[in-house]
């Protein structure tokens, strides 16, 4: 056990916090769906047809090449549609529930690795490099759990939790035969966790200090040719009450806040449940004025008023789409309002800790990279973040592994991408050269 | 603006001069674009902001600059006027200066933008501001904007624009009128305005008048060096700190130059790791050179005192304003402290050991512009070999 101490990033306060710790319940979801683009890696081939009826647990879909890797419904009910886009793309699957209990439930007996990938919580699983759902027959070095996200409004995880906390023990034990090296759990400070078995280490500083790719990068880094696991702690929890019920509870707590929510809040609900359920009431102002996000504001993704809830499960932002438009000479604004971490703008002379308001404007033309240090005050990692990104953009393999392709998600640049006053897309950037390199290593 | 964008969008009247509506309507209007993909907030700073901030922190040495042109060509005709009216002088002579400057840095940025289809950066309004500071007062506007011109096409715009040159824009300029154009660079003419500005300030210089600098006067001295301003009155610390000396618009006062330095500093623009260190080289270098034993009456600037180096020509313009350019400078930290010290070094040295140029810092920042890609390459190695010797202790434990 360890504290590991970090300084760079920031914790962005914005309005809409949850007061409380209460897990409210809604009405049962309509419709419930899988989206393939949540899972990275895995090339969709469908195994249930439209119109057929799946049990909750069953495959809906497995990899084109690893075909042990099941994406699974996570209710009982009928396939209602498969949705395409272009070029055949899968969109979405969506089911719709039935009164049925129909689940499956998985011989635990048997490999732990065979139990996982059929459960379909292996795809809830990364590995490092790329940033992927891990390749099986892999090995990990080591593996790393999250017990926190210190993304802005984001849920606490023990909330999240729930009552699946006497589950993280059999958890550890399953993912400890899986890997010859250690299973490694991050906290926060003041987060107290029963883990035998595995090394805990705590977390102090901004955010992303909860981001796994930090706390790998502080704890043991990737190096060139190895790879590591990184999951939540609900995850985590789940695997362990998959390998002692033999089922797989598809149930999630979803932190439903920001600053268009009426009464943010934590409902209980099921993977995947559509948000005209989950938010009925909830959104304030005309449709069209908001902006709702599956995650947090900085790795989330936007979704349609009558989307679904996206993995990791846990997380709903509404904020303003556009709280300003057509602002006069922004740039010249002294409003103390207008949120910049740097001291060019007023907000700084009264706290940056304060909650603010921010919409969803990009608030300036895309640059070359001009101001120095910007990313790497976002970053806390043995890494030139800004090298990096102009490796991944001049497409150079080699400076990309040699400055630490391997050790980043593009979740990690995320704070950068907030701050960065060139507004350049980061996490796209970063995506394409982890692609770009896995294709090239193939 | 939305009434008349269409005519601007392509296959309109107009459509040759979208990136000009694109700039005009950005500069007036906060983009209403939202994000696509990736992080949905962003923080509230953008280029613009980053760069009207400096065009700010230059401000008041360009004012002081402007009173100061008064003050010296008044002091040269021999005539006493008011604070306001010498204010008034110096505006009106550098006020055809930024025009040219503008003028023809952003028409060739228009166009360059226009032929890319891209929206108009803001690289320029800094630059352009920059230029009528330190070009000497008397430089005829045509060549000005010949240096312009040369400086934005060949500095900038074939490296790809703002944020891709390697070398400092206005100091290309600079470098360009220099070279090209030595005789009206030095000597005594360039750096006092004798004549009238739009009607305003006619006379003839006094008896006594000499336009040299303070370096220029040194470098061209004999034995222990004296400077005397304009009217052969000496020259103390005092007035090199406030500023009421022949020299470039924007290089002669200190306080000006702090104040700006100050702006820079606490609103994180400028890096206070470049700015301090080329003071610190620039001070170390000058102690050195002034060490008993290495001063010559060959080399009469070696005699000046240290801290008067730093104060005289425009060393201290050039340590803010020009050695903080993020674009052209060192963008490693451990960099930007060995690009900051070595420009300071190299400032005094030329300065002392070239008795061809008195003035050493545009030389030394544009040598070390070329240099600071070696200097981030060899520290950025540093953390590449720093993971690849992890790596390879990894395989061996395994």
């Amino acid at each position: 056990m360890s504290t590991v101490r970090l300084k760079k990033g920031f914790d962005i306060n914005l309005l809409g916090a949850i007061d409380g710790n209460d897990i409210a319940f809604t009405a049962p979801s309509r419709s419930v769906a899988v989206v393939p683009d949540d899972f990275h890696g895995i090339i969709p081939r469908m195994e249930k047809k439209e119109g057929e009826h799946v049990a909750a647990g069953e495959p809906l879909y497995h990899d084109k090449n690893y075909e042990d890797i099941k994406v699974v419904s996570p209710v009982s009910g009928t396939v209602k549609e498969v949705r395409r886009g272009e070029r055949r793309h899968i969109d979405a699957i969506i089911i719709v529930p039935d009164e049925g209990n129909d689940a499956v439930t998985h011989d635990i007996k048997g490999d732990a690795m065979q139990v996982l990938l059929a459960s379909g919580l292996w795809v809830m699983l990364r590995q490092r490099p790329y940033d992927i759902v891990p390749v099986p027959g892999v090995r990990p070095r080591d593996i790393f759990v999250t017990a926190f996200d210190s993304a802005p409004l984001a849920p606490d995880l023990d909330i999240v939790l729930a009552g699946k906390r006497e589950y993280i023990g059999k958890g550890i034990e399953v993912l400890a035969r899986m890997t010859d090296g250690k299973v490694y759990i991050g906290v926060r400070e003041n987060q107290s966790i029963d883990a035998p078995g595995a090394e805990v280490n705590t977390f102090v500083g901004p955010h992303p200090a909860g981001n796994a790719g930090v706390q790998v990068a502080n704890t043991v880094p990737v190096n060139k040719g190895e790879t590591v696991w990184t999951l939540d702690i609900v995850t985590l929890a789940r695997i362990g009450e998959l390998f002692t019920t033999g089922k797989v509870s598809h149930d999630t707590v979803v932190a439903i806040n920001g600053e268009m929510v009426e009464t943010p809040r934590y409902v209980q609900t099921v993977m995947g449940a559509e948000l005209t359920t989950l938010l009925k009431g909830q959104v304030k102002g005309e449709a069209g004025e908001s902006r709702i996000i599956s995650g947090n504001v900085l790795t989330g993704v936007k979704v349609d008023a009558d989307g679904w809830l996206r993995a990791p499960y846990r997380h709903i932002t509404v904020i303003p789409e556009n709280s300003k438009p057509d602002e006069f000479m922004g740039w010249a604004s002294f409003s103390p309002k207008r949120f910049s971490l740097y001291r060019t703008f007023t907000t700084w002379l009264g706290g940056l800790k304060r909650p603010v308001s921010m919409d969803s404007r990009i608030k300036g033309g895309e640059r070359a990279i001009v101001r120095t240090g910007e990313y790497d005050a976002m970053l806390p990692m043995d890494i030139y973040g800004e090298f990096l990104i102009k490796a991944i953009i001049s497409g150079d393999i080699d400076k990309m592994e040699q400055l630490g392709i391997y050790e980043i998600a593009p979740e990690d640049f995320a704070l950068a991408e907030f701050a960065d006053t060139s507004k350049l897309e980061l996490q796209h950037i970063v995506r394409e050269g982890l692609d770009k390199l896995r294709a090239e290593m193939s | 603006m939305n009434k008349i964008e269409p005519a601007f969008r392509p296959g309109g009247k107009l459509s040759k001069l979208e990136s000009v509506y694109d700039g005009m309507e950005t500069f007036l209007f906060t983009p209403n674009a939202t994000s696509r993909t990736g992080a949905h907030i962003h923080d509230g700073n953008d280029l613009k902001r980053t760069m009207i901030t400096v065009v700010v922190a230059l401000l008041p040495a360009l004012l002081f600059g402007m009173y100061n042109i008064g003050c010296q060509h008044y002091l040269a005709i021999g005539e006493d006027v008011g604070h306001f009216t010498k204010f008034v002088y110096g505006l009106l002579a550098m006020l055809p200066v930024i025009v040219v400057s503008y003028a023809v840095g952003l028409g060739i940025e228009f166009i360059g933008a226009q032929i890319h289809h891209k929206e108009i950066q803001e690289g320029f309004l800094v630059t352009g501001i920059l230029i009528p500071l330190i070009v000497p007062i008397n430089t005829p506007l045509w060549m000005t904007a010949i240096a312009t011109a040369f400086a934005v096409i060949f500095a900038k715009e074939i490296f790809g624009g703002t944020g891709m040159n390697i070398f400092n824009v206005a100091l290309i300029t600079r470098a360009f009128l220099f070279f090209a154009y030595p005789s009206h660079m030095s000597g005594d003419a360039p750096f006092v305005k004798l004549d009238s500005a739009f009607g305003m300030g006619a006379g003839t210089p006094v008896e006594a008048f000499t336009g040299a600098t303070p370096l220029g006067q040194v470098a061209t001295s004999v034995g222990e060096p004296t400077m005397t301003n304009i009217v052969n009155h000496p020259i103390s610390l005092f007035d090199a700190i406030t500023g009421f000396i022949p020299g470039s618009p924007g290089e002669t006062s200190m306080i000006a130059i702090l104040i700006g330095a100050a702006i820079l500093l606490i609103t994180g623009i400028a890096s206070w790791r470049i700015m301090c260190s080329v003071f610190v080289g620039g001070l170390g270098m000058a102690a050195l050179v002034h060490l008993p034993a290495l001063q010559s009456t060959t080399y009469p600037a070696s005699m000046l005192d240290p801290v008067m180096q730093l104060c005289l020509g425009g060393f201290a313009f050039g340590a803010v304003f020009m050695a903080t350019d993020p674009v052209t400078g060192a963008r490693t930290k451990v960099g930007q402290y060995i690009y900051g010290l070595l420009i300071g070094v190299f400032a005094i040295l030329i300065r002392v050991y070239n008795s061809g140029y008195p003035e050493g810092m545009m030389l030394a920042i544009l040598l070390m512009n070329a240099f600071a890609p070696l200097i981030d390459h060899c520290v950025v190695s540093s953390n590449i070999k720093r993971r690849a010797r992890r790596a390879a202790a990894k395989v061996k434990e395994g």
